[in-house]
Protein backbone atom coordinates (compact mmCIF):
# COMPACT_ATOMS: atom_id res chain seq x y z
CA UNK A 1 0.00 0.00 0.00
CA UNK A 2 1.20 3.20 -1.10
CA UNK A 3 0.63 6.45 0.79
CA UNK A 4 -0.59 9.39 -1.55
CA UNK A 5 -0.78 13.25 -1.34
CA UNK A 6 -4.21 12.77 0.96
CA UNK A 7 -7.25 14.40 -1.06
CA UNK A 8 -9.61 16.81 0.87
CA UNK A 9 -11.67 14.71 3.80
CA UNK A 10 -15.23 15.06 2.78
CA UNK A 11 -17.18 17.05 5.85
CA UNK A 12 -20.51 16.17 5.58
CA UNK A 13 -22.31 14.27 7.95
CA UNK A 14 -24.73 12.48 5.63
CA UNK A 15 -25.18 8.56 5.53
CA UNK A 16 -23.46 7.35 2.41
CA UNK A 17 -19.98 9.04 3.39
CA UNK A 18 -17.58 6.82 5.57
CA UNK A 19 -18.04 6.58 9.06
CA UNK A 20 -14.18 6.85 9.64
CA UNK A 21 -11.75 7.97 6.79
CA UNK A 22 -8.14 7.97 7.85
CA UNK A 23 -4.82 9.31 5.70
CA UNK A 24 -1.29 9.12 6.09
CA UNK A 25 -1.89 8.97 10.24
CA UNK A 26 1.86 8.98 12.06
CA UNK A 27 2.64 8.94 15.46
CA UNK A 28 5.39 8.48 17.24
CA UNK A 29 6.29 8.00 20.90
CA UNK A 30 10.27 8.39 21.74
CA UNK A 31 11.71 8.70 18.43
CA UNK A 32 9.97 5.66 17.66
CA UNK A 33 7.13 5.31 14.75
CA UNK A 34 4.52 3.41 15.78
CA UNK A 35 2.26 4.74 12.94
CA UNK A 36 3.97 5.18 9.87
CA UNK A 37 1.37 6.33 7.15
CA UNK A 38 -2.01 4.25 8.24
CA UNK A 39 -4.78 4.83 5.44
CA UNK A 40 -8.17 3.36 6.62
CA UNK A 41 -11.78 3.58 5.84
CA UNK A 42 -14.80 2.25 7.62
CA UNK A 43 -18.09 2.30 6.11
CA UNK A 44 -21.12 3.08 7.84
CA UNK A 45 -22.92 -0.13 9.20
CA UNK A 46 -20.14 -2.20 8.84
CA UNK A 47 -18.09 -4.00 11.02
CA UNK A 48 -14.13 -3.75 10.54
CA UNK A 49 -11.67 -5.63 12.57
CA UNK A 50 -8.01 -4.11 12.76
CA UNK A 51 -6.31 -7.31 13.06
CA UNK A 52 -2.30 -7.22 14.02
CA UNK A 53 -0.09 -8.52 16.70
CA UNK A 54 0.84 -6.99 20.38
CA UNK A 55 2.48 -2.96 19.26
CA UNK A 56 1.66 -3.06 15.78
CA UNK A 57 -0.52 -0.03 17.00
CA UNK A 58 -4.03 -1.13 16.67
CA UNK A 59 -4.52 0.60 20.31
CA UNK A 60 -3.14 3.80 18.86
CA UNK A 61 -5.59 4.05 15.63
CA UNK A 62 -7.96 3.68 18.01
CA UNK A 63 -6.91 5.62 20.35
CA UNK A 64 -6.55 8.80 17.71
CA UNK A 65 -9.89 7.76 16.32
CA UNK A 66 -11.56 8.36 20.13
CA UNK A 67 -9.82 12.18 20.40
CA UNK A 68 -7.74 11.17 23.28
CA UNK A 69 -4.11 10.56 22.07
CA UNK A 70 -2.30 13.24 19.71
CA UNK A 71 -1.43 12.30 16.26
CA UNK A 72 2.27 13.47 14.74
CA UNK A 73 0.93 13.72 10.93
CA UNK A 74 -2.12 12.71 8.69
CA UNK A 75 -6.21 13.18 8.23
CA UNK A 76 -8.86 12.17 10.17
CA UNK A 77 -12.69 12.15 10.02
CA UNK A 78 -14.82 9.87 12.33
CA UNK A 79 -18.58 10.44 11.62
CA UNK A 80 -17.59 13.49 9.42
CA UNK A 81 -15.33 15.21 12.18
CA UNK A 82 -11.90 15.48 13.33
CA UNK A 83 -11.78 13.77 16.73
CA UNK A 84 -9.06 15.96 17.41
CA UNK A 85 -11.40 19.34 17.73
CA UNK A 86 -14.97 17.49 17.63
CA UNK A 87 -16.67 18.43 20.43
CA UNK A 88 -19.23 17.08 23.09
CA UNK A 89 -21.93 16.72 20.42
CA UNK A 90 -19.50 14.35 18.26
CA UNK A 91 -18.56 12.31 21.77
CA UNK A 92 -22.27 11.55 22.15
CA UNK A 93 -22.26 9.91 18.30
CA UNK A 94 -19.49 7.56 19.05
CA UNK A 95 -19.60 4.80 22.15
CA UNK A 96 -16.33 3.09 23.52
CA UNK A 97 -16.23 0.02 25.16
CA UNK A 98 -13.24 0.24 27.38
CA UNK A 99 -11.12 -1.54 29.83
CA UNK A 100 -11.38 1.15 32.31
CA UNK A 101 -13.78 0.56 35.40
CA UNK A 102 -17.54 2.34 35.46
CA UNK A 103 -18.11 4.54 38.47
CA UNK A 104 -16.79 2.53 41.40
CA UNK A 105 -16.32 -1.04 42.77
CA UNK A 106 -18.98 -0.06 45.42
CA UNK A 107 -22.14 0.71 42.95
CA UNK A 108 -23.96 -2.15 42.09
CA UNK A 109 -24.65 -2.71 38.40
CA UNK A 110 -27.83 -0.87 38.08
CA UNK A 111 -26.55 2.24 39.54
CA UNK A 112 -23.45 2.45 37.44
CA UNK A 113 -25.89 1.96 34.34
CA UNK A 114 -28.62 5.03 36.15
CA UNK A 115 -25.41 7.16 36.88
CA UNK A 116 -24.33 7.01 33.78
CA UNK A 117 -27.63 7.82 32.36
CA UNK A 118 -26.92 11.51 32.98
CA UNK A 119 -24.01 11.97 30.77
CA UNK A 120 -26.28 11.83 27.56
CA UNK A 121 -29.46 12.99 26.49
CA UNK A 122 -30.69 10.13 24.64
CA UNK A 123 -29.74 6.95 26.97
CA UNK A 124 -31.21 3.83 26.50
CA UNK A 125 -33.42 2.63 29.38
CA UNK A 126 -31.12 0.59 31.98
CA UNK A 127 -33.40 -2.18 31.35
CA UNK A 128 -33.20 -2.41 28.21
CA UNK A 129 -29.48 -2.61 28.65
CA UNK A 130 -29.42 -5.28 31.44
CA UNK A 131 -31.57 -6.90 29.08
CA UNK A 132 -29.42 -6.39 25.88
CA UNK A 133 -26.04 -7.90 27.66
CA UNK A 134 -27.39 -10.48 29.83
CA UNK A 135 -26.83 -8.87 33.76
CA UNK A 136 -30.49 -8.76 34.23
CA UNK A 137 -29.56 -11.10 37.40
CA UNK A 138 -26.62 -9.24 38.67
CA UNK A 139 -28.10 -5.60 38.04
CA UNK A 140 -28.46 -5.29 42.36
CA UNK A 141 -25.14 -6.78 42.35
CA UNK A 142 -21.86 -4.44 43.27
CA UNK A 143 -19.27 -4.19 40.41
CA UNK A 144 -16.61 -5.38 42.65
CA UNK A 145 -18.32 -8.90 43.06
CA UNK A 146 -18.74 -9.38 38.71
CA UNK A 147 -16.49 -12.00 37.46
CA UNK A 148 -14.09 -10.76 34.45
CA UNK A 149 -17.03 -11.79 31.84
CA UNK A 150 -19.41 -10.37 33.53
CA UNK A 151 -17.34 -6.74 33.84
CA UNK A 152 -16.66 -6.81 30.29
CA UNK A 153 -20.55 -7.06 29.76
CA UNK A 154 -21.07 -4.44 31.75
CA UNK A 155 -18.57 -2.40 29.98
CA UNK A 156 -20.11 -3.23 26.62
CA UNK A 157 -23.63 -2.04 28.21
CA UNK A 158 -21.92 1.46 28.99
CA UNK A 159 -20.56 1.88 25.54
CA UNK A 160 -23.82 1.70 23.69
CA UNK A 161 -25.78 3.28 26.72
CA UNK A 162 -25.83 6.71 24.80
CA UNK A 163 -27.31 4.74 21.28
CA UNK A 164 -24.10 5.41 19.34
CA UNK A 165 -23.54 5.17 15.86
CA UNK A 166 -20.44 3.92 15.74
CA UNK A 167 -18.61 2.01 18.78
CA UNK A 168 -15.23 1.16 19.39
CA UNK A 169 -14.14 -2.23 20.78
CA UNK A 170 -10.27 -2.53 21.82
CA UNK A 171 -9.27 -6.16 22.60
CA UNK A 172 -12.55 -6.68 24.02
CA UNK A 173 -12.59 -10.72 24.70
CA UNK A 174 -9.10 -11.02 25.94
CA UNK A 175 -8.67 -12.07 28.67
CA UNK A 176 -12.47 -13.96 28.45
CA UNK A 177 -13.26 -17.99 28.26
CA UNK A 178 -14.24 -19.25 25.65
CA UNK A 179 -18.06 -19.44 26.89
CA UNK A 180 -18.16 -15.83 27.56
CA UNK A 181 -16.32 -14.61 23.97
CA UNK A 182 -19.44 -16.25 22.45
CA UNK A 183 -22.03 -14.50 24.34
CA UNK A 184 -19.83 -11.49 23.43
CA UNK A 185 -20.24 -12.24 20.04
CA UNK A 186 -23.77 -12.47 20.13
CA UNK A 187 -23.41 -9.19 21.49
CA UNK A 188 -21.70 -7.59 18.67
CA UNK A 189 -23.80 -9.21 16.18
CA UNK A 190 -27.05 -7.51 17.82
CA UNK A 191 -25.22 -4.40 17.75
CA UNK A 192 -24.67 -4.96 14.23
CA UNK A 193 -28.65 -5.84 13.40
CA UNK A 194 -29.52 -2.63 15.03
CA UNK A 195 -26.83 -0.69 12.71
CA UNK A 196 -24.16 0.46 14.40
CA UNK A 197 -20.97 0.71 12.79
CA UNK A 198 -18.71 -1.55 14.81
CA UNK A 199 -14.61 -0.61 14.49
CA UNK A 200 -12.91 -3.58 16.99
CA UNK A 201 -9.71 -4.73 17.54
CA UNK A 202 -8.23 -8.14 18.52
CA UNK A 203 -5.24 -10.31 17.80
CA UNK A 204 -7.26 -13.32 17.54
CA UNK A 205 -7.63 -14.54 14.03
CA UNK A 206 -10.87 -16.35 14.80
CA UNK A 207 -12.90 -13.40 16.45
CA UNK A 208 -11.86 -11.29 13.16
CA UNK A 209 -13.13 -14.00 10.85
CA UNK A 210 -16.70 -14.21 13.31
CA UNK A 211 -17.41 -10.84 13.12
CA UNK A 212 -15.80 -8.69 11.03
CA UNK A 213 -17.35 -8.18 7.57
CA UNK A 214 -14.09 -6.80 6.38
CA UNK A 215 -10.18 -7.04 8.20
CA UNK A 216 -7.65 -4.91 8.24
CA UNK A 217 -4.25 -6.03 8.72
CA UNK A 218 -2.22 -4.10 10.51
CA UNK A 219 1.75 -4.70 11.39
CA UNK A 220 4.79 -2.08 11.50
CA UNK A 221 2.51 0.90 11.85
CA UNK A 222 0.57 0.36 8.44
CA UNK A 223 -2.45 -1.39 6.92
CA UNK A 224 -1.22 -3.94 4.72
CA UNK A 225 -3.75 -6.07 3.80
CA UNK A 226 -7.86 -5.21 3.66
CA UNK A 227 -10.53 -8.19 2.64
CA UNK A 228 -13.08 -9.84 3.82
CA UNK A 229 -11.66 -12.22 6.22
CA UNK A 230 -12.77 -15.33 4.02
CA UNK A 231 -10.53 -13.21 0.89
CA UNK A 232 -7.91 -12.18 3.12
CA UNK A 233 -4.98 -13.14 1.39
CA UNK A 234 -5.79 -14.12 -1.79
CA UNK A 235 -2.60 -14.72 -3.68
CA UNK A 236 -1.17 -16.01 -0.57
CA UNK A 237 -4.08 -18.94 -0.83
CA UNK A 238 -3.75 -20.10 -4.15
CA UNK A 239 -0.85 -21.08 -3.25
CA UNK A 240 -0.56 -24.55 -2.38
CA UNK A 241 2.28 -27.13 -1.31
CA UNK A 242 2.62 -30.33 -2.53
CA UNK A 243 4.51 -32.59 -0.42
CA UNK A 244 5.98 -36.37 -0.71
CA UNK A 245 8.96 -38.39 1.28
CA UNK A 246 11.74 -38.78 -1.61
CA UNK A 247 15.65 -40.51 -1.03
CA UNK A 248 14.72 -40.79 2.37
CA UNK A 249 13.73 -36.79 3.04
CA UNK A 250 11.02 -34.62 2.19
CA UNK A 251 10.69 -32.74 -1.15
CA UNK A 252 8.27 -29.46 -0.98
CA UNK A 253 7.07 -28.23 -4.51
CA UNK A 254 4.88 -24.76 -4.03
CA UNK A 255 2.61 -24.60 -6.88
CA UNK A 256 -0.37 -22.52 -8.35
CA UNK A 257 -1.46 -25.54 -10.43
CA UNK A 258 -1.36 -28.52 -7.70
CA UNK A 259 -3.27 -30.91 -9.94
CA UNK A 260 -0.40 -30.87 -12.59
CA UNK A 261 2.08 -31.19 -10.18
CA UNK A 262 0.22 -34.58 -8.97
CA UNK A 263 -0.24 -35.90 -12.56
CA UNK A 264 3.31 -35.54 -12.97
CA UNK A 265 4.74 -36.58 -9.75
CA UNK A 266 2.10 -39.82 -10.21
CA UNK A 267 3.53 -40.79 -13.69
CA UNK A 268 6.97 -40.56 -12.51
CA UNK A 269 5.96 -43.19 -9.81
CA UNK A 270 4.53 -45.90 -12.13
CA UNK A 271 4.02 -48.56 -8.69
CA UNK A 272 1.35 -46.02 -7.81
CA UNK A 273 2.64 -45.32 -4.19
CA UNK A 274 4.12 -41.96 -3.43
CA UNK A 275 5.41 -41.61 0.14
CA UNK A 276 3.68 -39.05 2.88
CA UNK A 277 1.86 -37.44 -0.32
CA UNK A 278 -0.21 -34.34 1.13
CA UNK A 279 -1.23 -30.89 -0.93
CA UNK A 280 -2.27 -28.25 1.96
CA UNK A 281 -3.36 -24.43 1.49
CA UNK A 282 -2.29 -22.23 3.49
CA UNK A 283 -5.05 -21.37 6.34
CA UNK A 284 -6.23 -18.05 7.91
CA UNK A 285 -3.58 -18.57 10.34
CA UNK A 286 -0.93 -19.15 7.45
CA UNK A 287 -1.58 -15.83 5.44
CA UNK A 288 -2.19 -13.47 9.02
CA UNK A 289 1.45 -14.80 9.85
CA UNK A 290 2.76 -14.28 6.16
CA UNK A 291 1.31 -10.73 6.21
CA UNK A 292 2.58 -9.31 9.52
CA UNK A 293 6.10 -10.86 8.48
CA UNK A 294 6.07 -13.04 11.62
CA UNK A 295 9.06 -15.72 11.29
CA UNK A 296 8.09 -19.31 10.75
CA UNK A 297 4.45 -17.21 8.95
CA UNK A 298 5.94 -18.04 5.34
CA UNK A 299 2.84 -20.52 4.16
CA UNK A 300 5.14 -21.87 1.25
CA UNK B 1 -32.82 -2.01 19.17
CA UNK B 2 -31.09 1.39 18.08
CA UNK B 3 -32.01 4.70 16.86
CA UNK B 4 -29.75 6.24 14.28
CA UNK B 5 -30.62 9.55 15.02
CA UNK B 6 -28.59 12.97 12.69
CA UNK B 7 -30.02 15.03 15.45
CA UNK B 8 -29.60 15.01 18.45
CA UNK B 9 -30.85 16.81 21.47
CA UNK B 10 -27.41 18.62 23.05
CA UNK B 11 -25.91 16.59 25.48
CA UNK B 12 -26.71 17.32 29.40
CA UNK B 13 -25.05 20.66 30.94
CA UNK B 14 -22.80 20.64 33.22
CA UNK B 15 -24.91 21.31 36.08
CA UNK B 16 -27.09 18.64 35.48
CA UNK B 17 -23.78 16.71 35.37
CA UNK B 18 -22.50 18.32 38.43
CA UNK B 19 -25.44 17.29 39.67
CA UNK B 20 -25.50 13.45 39.02
CA UNK B 21 -21.52 13.56 40.25
CA UNK B 22 -22.13 14.81 44.06
CA UNK B 23 -24.52 12.29 44.55
CA UNK B 24 -22.62 9.16 43.22
CA UNK B 25 -19.41 10.67 44.84
CA UNK B 26 -21.36 10.30 48.37
CA UNK B 27 -22.74 7.09 47.66
CA UNK B 28 -18.89 5.93 46.94
CA UNK B 29 -17.74 8.19 50.29
CA UNK B 30 -20.62 6.55 52.48
CA UNK B 31 -19.79 2.92 51.52
CA UNK B 32 -15.96 3.31 51.51
CA UNK B 33 -16.44 2.40 55.35
CA UNK B 34 -12.27 3.04 56.14
CA UNK B 35 -12.06 6.45 54.86
CA UNK B 36 -15.78 7.05 56.43
CA UNK B 37 -14.38 6.58 60.01
CA UNK B 38 -11.31 8.03 59.48
CA UNK B 39 -12.31 11.12 58.28
CA UNK B 40 -14.90 11.35 61.24
CA UNK B 41 -12.75 10.07 64.16
CA UNK B 42 -9.31 11.47 63.19
CA UNK B 43 -10.23 14.92 64.49
CA UNK B 44 -12.25 13.81 67.47
CA UNK B 45 -9.59 11.60 68.44
CA UNK B 46 -6.95 14.58 68.19
CA UNK B 47 -9.52 16.38 70.19
CA UNK B 48 -9.84 13.58 72.96
CA UNK B 49 -5.60 12.92 72.96
CA UNK B 50 -4.71 16.29 72.93
CA UNK B 51 -7.67 17.64 75.18
CA UNK B 52 -6.56 14.99 77.89
CA UNK B 53 -2.66 15.66 77.38
CA UNK B 54 -2.47 19.32 77.53
CA UNK B 55 -6.34 20.39 78.94
CA UNK B 56 -4.82 22.23 81.77
CA UNK B 57 -2.47 24.63 79.54
CA UNK B 58 -3.24 28.09 79.14
CA UNK B 59 -2.00 29.67 76.11
CA UNK B 60 -1.11 33.84 75.91
CA UNK B 61 -4.53 35.64 76.16
CA UNK B 62 -6.02 33.59 78.79
CA UNK B 63 -7.07 30.99 76.00
CA UNK B 64 -7.40 27.34 77.77
CA UNK B 65 -5.46 24.79 75.30
CA UNK B 66 -8.57 22.94 74.19
CA UNK B 67 -10.16 25.99 72.99
CA UNK B 68 -7.18 27.22 70.55
CA UNK B 69 -6.67 23.76 69.67
CA UNK B 70 -10.59 23.18 68.49
CA UNK B 71 -9.87 25.79 65.88
CA UNK B 72 -6.68 23.87 64.74
CA UNK B 73 -8.05 20.40 65.04
CA UNK B 74 -11.26 21.40 63.06
CA UNK B 75 -9.15 23.12 60.35
CA UNK B 76 -7.18 20.16 60.30
CA UNK B 77 -10.08 17.68 59.75
CA UNK B 78 -11.36 20.07 56.79
CA UNK B 79 -7.85 19.78 55.08
CA UNK B 80 -8.34 15.61 55.89
CA UNK B 81 -11.79 15.74 53.90
CA UNK B 82 -10.76 18.36 51.29
CA UNK B 83 -7.27 18.29 50.12
CA UNK B 84 -6.01 14.57 51.43
CA UNK B 85 -9.38 12.75 50.47
CA UNK B 86 -9.63 14.69 47.23
CA UNK B 87 -6.24 13.94 46.12
CA UNK B 88 -6.21 10.35 47.19
CA UNK B 89 -9.35 9.54 45.44
CA UNK B 90 -8.67 11.03 42.30
CA UNK B 91 -5.23 9.23 41.69
CA UNK B 92 -6.59 5.88 42.60
CA UNK B 93 -9.73 6.53 40.09
CA UNK B 94 -7.23 7.82 37.38
CA UNK B 95 -5.29 4.37 37.68
CA UNK B 96 -8.39 1.84 37.90
CA UNK B 97 -9.92 3.68 34.40
CA UNK B 98 -12.83 5.63 35.87
CA UNK B 99 -11.11 8.74 34.42
CA UNK B 100 -10.82 7.66 31.34
CA UNK B 101 -14.17 6.86 30.96
CA UNK B 102 -15.33 10.25 32.10
CA UNK B 103 -13.21 11.92 29.47
CA UNK B 104 -14.34 9.38 26.88
CA UNK B 105 -18.11 10.56 27.83
CA UNK B 106 -16.85 14.28 27.33
CA UNK B 107 -17.46 14.59 30.43
CA UNK B 108 -16.29 18.86 31.13
CA UNK B 109 -13.76 18.87 33.84
CA UNK B 110 -15.31 21.56 35.85
CA UNK B 111 -18.18 18.87 36.55
CA UNK B 112 -16.11 16.63 37.55
CA UNK B 113 -14.12 19.23 40.02
CA UNK B 114 -18.17 20.12 41.24
CA UNK B 115 -18.92 16.84 42.23
CA UNK B 116 -15.98 16.68 43.96
CA UNK B 117 -16.45 20.22 45.82
CA UNK B 118 -19.95 18.79 46.79
CA UNK B 119 -19.06 15.62 47.97
CA UNK B 120 -16.51 17.57 50.46
CA UNK B 121 -18.77 20.19 51.57
CA UNK B 122 -21.47 17.55 52.79
CA UNK B 123 -18.69 15.28 54.04
CA UNK B 124 -16.94 18.50 56.14
CA UNK B 125 -19.94 19.36 57.84
CA UNK B 126 -20.79 16.01 58.94
CA UNK B 127 -17.51 15.86 60.74
CA UNK B 128 -17.18 19.67 62.11
CA UNK B 129 -21.27 18.47 63.29
CA UNK B 130 -19.40 15.73 64.99
CA UNK B 131 -16.41 17.00 66.58
CA UNK B 132 -17.83 20.51 67.87
CA UNK B 133 -20.21 18.53 70.35
CA UNK B 134 -16.87 16.48 71.91
CA UNK B 135 -15.00 19.82 71.92
CA UNK B 136 -17.82 21.67 73.90
CA UNK B 137 -19.11 18.94 76.06
CA UNK B 138 -16.18 16.88 77.16
CA UNK B 139 -13.68 19.69 77.33
CA UNK B 140 -15.88 22.96 77.78
CA UNK B 141 -14.69 25.02 74.52
CA UNK B 142 -17.37 27.21 74.23
CA UNK B 143 -18.66 27.48 70.56
CA UNK B 144 -19.05 30.77 68.88
CA UNK B 145 -20.61 33.25 71.04
CA UNK B 146 -23.32 34.54 68.95
CA UNK B 147 -24.49 34.81 65.07
CA UNK B 148 -21.67 36.87 63.63
CA UNK B 149 -18.65 34.28 64.87
CA UNK B 150 -21.14 31.51 63.12
CA UNK B 151 -21.00 33.11 60.48
CA UNK B 152 -17.49 33.93 60.44
CA UNK B 153 -16.98 29.35 61.36
CA UNK B 154 -19.62 28.95 58.17
CA UNK B 155 -17.85 30.74 55.18
CA UNK B 156 -14.01 30.13 56.44
CA UNK B 157 -15.28 26.24 57.18
CA UNK B 158 -16.89 26.33 53.41
CA UNK B 159 -13.60 28.37 51.79
CA UNK B 160 -11.41 26.03 53.59
CA UNK B 161 -12.79 22.73 51.93
CA UNK B 162 -13.27 24.40 48.29
CA UNK B 163 -9.40 25.78 48.64
CA UNK B 164 -8.38 21.91 49.75
CA UNK B 165 -10.62 20.71 46.82
CA UNK B 166 -8.82 22.81 44.31
CA UNK B 167 -5.13 22.01 45.88
CA UNK B 168 -6.12 18.04 46.32
CA UNK B 169 -7.12 18.45 42.08
CA UNK B 170 -3.76 20.17 41.90
CA UNK B 171 -1.87 17.78 43.55
CA UNK B 172 -3.52 14.25 42.27
CA UNK B 173 -1.39 15.43 38.78
CA UNK B 174 1.70 14.38 40.49
CA UNK B 175 3.49 12.09 38.74
CA UNK B 176 3.67 8.11 40.43
CA UNK B 177 1.21 5.61 40.92
CA UNK B 178 -1.62 6.07 43.44
CA UNK B 179 -0.06 4.97 46.17
CA UNK B 180 2.88 7.46 46.00
CA UNK B 181 0.83 9.89 45.57
CA UNK B 182 -1.25 8.99 48.42
CA UNK B 183 1.89 8.84 50.34
CA UNK B 184 3.07 12.67 49.11
CA UNK B 185 -0.25 13.92 50.11
CA UNK B 186 -0.24 12.63 53.49
CA UNK B 187 3.31 13.68 54.27
CA UNK B 188 2.52 17.38 53.10
CA UNK B 189 -0.52 17.37 55.04
CA UNK B 190 1.64 16.17 57.92
CA UNK B 191 4.41 18.74 57.24
CA UNK B 192 2.03 22.20 56.34
CA UNK B 193 -0.06 20.83 59.80
CA UNK B 194 2.74 21.97 61.76
CA UNK B 195 4.08 25.00 59.75
CA UNK B 196 0.05 26.29 59.99
CA UNK B 197 -0.48 26.24 63.77
CA UNK B 198 -2.17 23.54 64.33
CA UNK B 199 -0.54 21.80 67.47
CA UNK B 200 1.25 24.98 68.23
CA UNK B 201 0.60 28.84 68.70
CA UNK B 202 1.33 30.05 65.29
CA UNK B 203 2.80 32.89 66.84
CA UNK B 204 5.35 31.06 68.87
CA UNK B 205 6.68 29.50 64.81
CA UNK B 206 9.78 30.72 63.87
CA UNK B 207 9.69 33.40 61.01
CA UNK B 208 10.26 31.27 57.92
CA UNK B 209 7.63 28.66 59.27
CA UNK B 210 5.17 31.26 59.27
CA UNK B 211 5.91 32.52 56.04
CA UNK B 212 5.97 29.21 54.28
CA UNK B 213 2.26 28.30 55.87
CA UNK B 214 1.05 31.70 54.87
CA UNK B 215 1.01 30.22 51.07
CA UNK B 216 -1.47 28.01 51.77
CA UNK B 217 -4.82 27.92 52.75
CA UNK B 218 -4.62 25.84 56.05
CA UNK B 219 -2.82 28.49 57.77
CA UNK B 220 -5.37 31.17 56.80
CA UNK B 221 -8.17 28.09 57.81
CA UNK B 222 -6.73 27.92 61.11
CA UNK B 223 -6.58 31.60 61.88
CA UNK B 224 -10.02 32.15 60.53
CA UNK B 225 -11.62 29.22 63.06
CA UNK B 226 -9.51 30.73 65.98
CA UNK B 227 -11.73 34.59 64.96
CA UNK B 228 -14.88 31.81 65.48
CA UNK B 229 -13.81 30.03 68.63
CA UNK B 230 -11.76 33.07 70.61
CA UNK B 231 -12.46 35.86 72.70
CA UNK B 232 -11.80 38.84 71.00
CA UNK B 233 -8.95 39.99 73.02
CA UNK B 234 -7.10 36.52 71.54
CA UNK B 235 -6.61 38.49 68.49
CA UNK B 236 -3.88 40.79 69.60
CA UNK B 237 -1.80 37.70 69.91
CA UNK B 238 -1.69 36.97 65.85
CA UNK B 239 1.13 37.86 64.38
CA UNK B 240 -0.71 40.68 62.62
CA UNK B 241 -2.05 41.99 65.86
CA UNK B 242 -5.90 41.03 64.40
CA UNK B 243 -8.05 38.53 63.06
CA UNK B 244 -7.37 39.61 59.43
CA UNK B 245 -10.80 38.68 58.26
CA UNK B 246 -9.85 40.58 54.63
CA UNK B 247 -6.67 38.80 53.68
CA UNK B 248 -8.33 35.63 55.08
CA UNK B 249 -11.05 35.53 52.43
CA UNK B 250 -8.70 36.76 49.94
CA UNK B 251 -6.36 34.11 50.20
CA UNK B 252 -8.98 31.03 50.18
CA UNK B 253 -10.60 32.55 47.09
CA UNK B 254 -7.65 33.03 44.97
CA UNK B 255 -6.87 29.81 45.96
CA UNK B 256 -10.06 28.65 44.67
CA UNK B 257 -10.47 30.86 41.61
CA UNK B 258 -6.93 30.72 40.49
CA UNK B 259 -6.89 26.73 41.10
CA UNK B 260 -9.67 26.18 39.47
CA UNK B 261 -8.64 27.91 36.09
CA UNK B 262 -5.01 25.86 36.57
CA UNK B 263 -6.76 22.47 37.62
CA UNK B 264 -9.56 22.62 34.05
CA UNK B 265 -6.13 23.45 31.87
CA UNK B 266 -4.02 21.06 33.28
CA UNK B 267 -6.21 18.22 34.51
CA UNK B 268 -5.11 14.78 33.18
CA UNK B 269 -7.51 12.09 32.76
CA UNK B 270 -5.32 9.77 32.06
CA UNK B 271 -2.19 8.52 33.67
CA UNK B 272 -0.02 8.91 30.62
CA UNK B 273 -0.69 11.05 28.06
CA UNK B 274 0.74 10.94 24.36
Amino acid sequence: MTTTEAAPLPTTTGGDTAAVLVRGLRKSYGGKAVLDGLDLEVRRGECFALLGPNGAGKTTTIEVLEGVRRRDAGEVAVLGEDPATAGRAWRARIGVVSQGEGAGQALSVRETLDHFAHYTSTPRPTDELLAAVGLEEKAETRVARLSGGQRRRLAVALGVQGRPELVFLDEPTTGMDPVARRQFWQLVRDLRAGGTTVLLTTHYLDEAAELADRVGVIAGGRLVEVAPPAELGAPLRRQATVRWREDGGWRAVPTETPAAVLRDLLAASPHGEVPGLTVTRPDLEDVYLALVGAPGGDPR
Amino acid sequence: MTVLTTTRPAPPSTARIALARVGVELRLFARERQQVVFSFAYPVVMMVVFGSVLGGDVLPGGVPFPQYFLAGIAATGIMLTSFQAVGTAIAAEREAGQLERLQLLGTPPAAYFAGKAGQVLVTTAAQLALLLPVARYGYDVPLPVDLGHWLTFGWVAALGALSGTVLGIAVSALPGSASSVTTSVSAFAIVLQFFSGVFFAFPELPGWMQQVAAVFPLKWLTQGMRSAFLPEQAAGFEVAGGWEHGRTALVLVAWVIIGVMVCVRTFRWRRADG
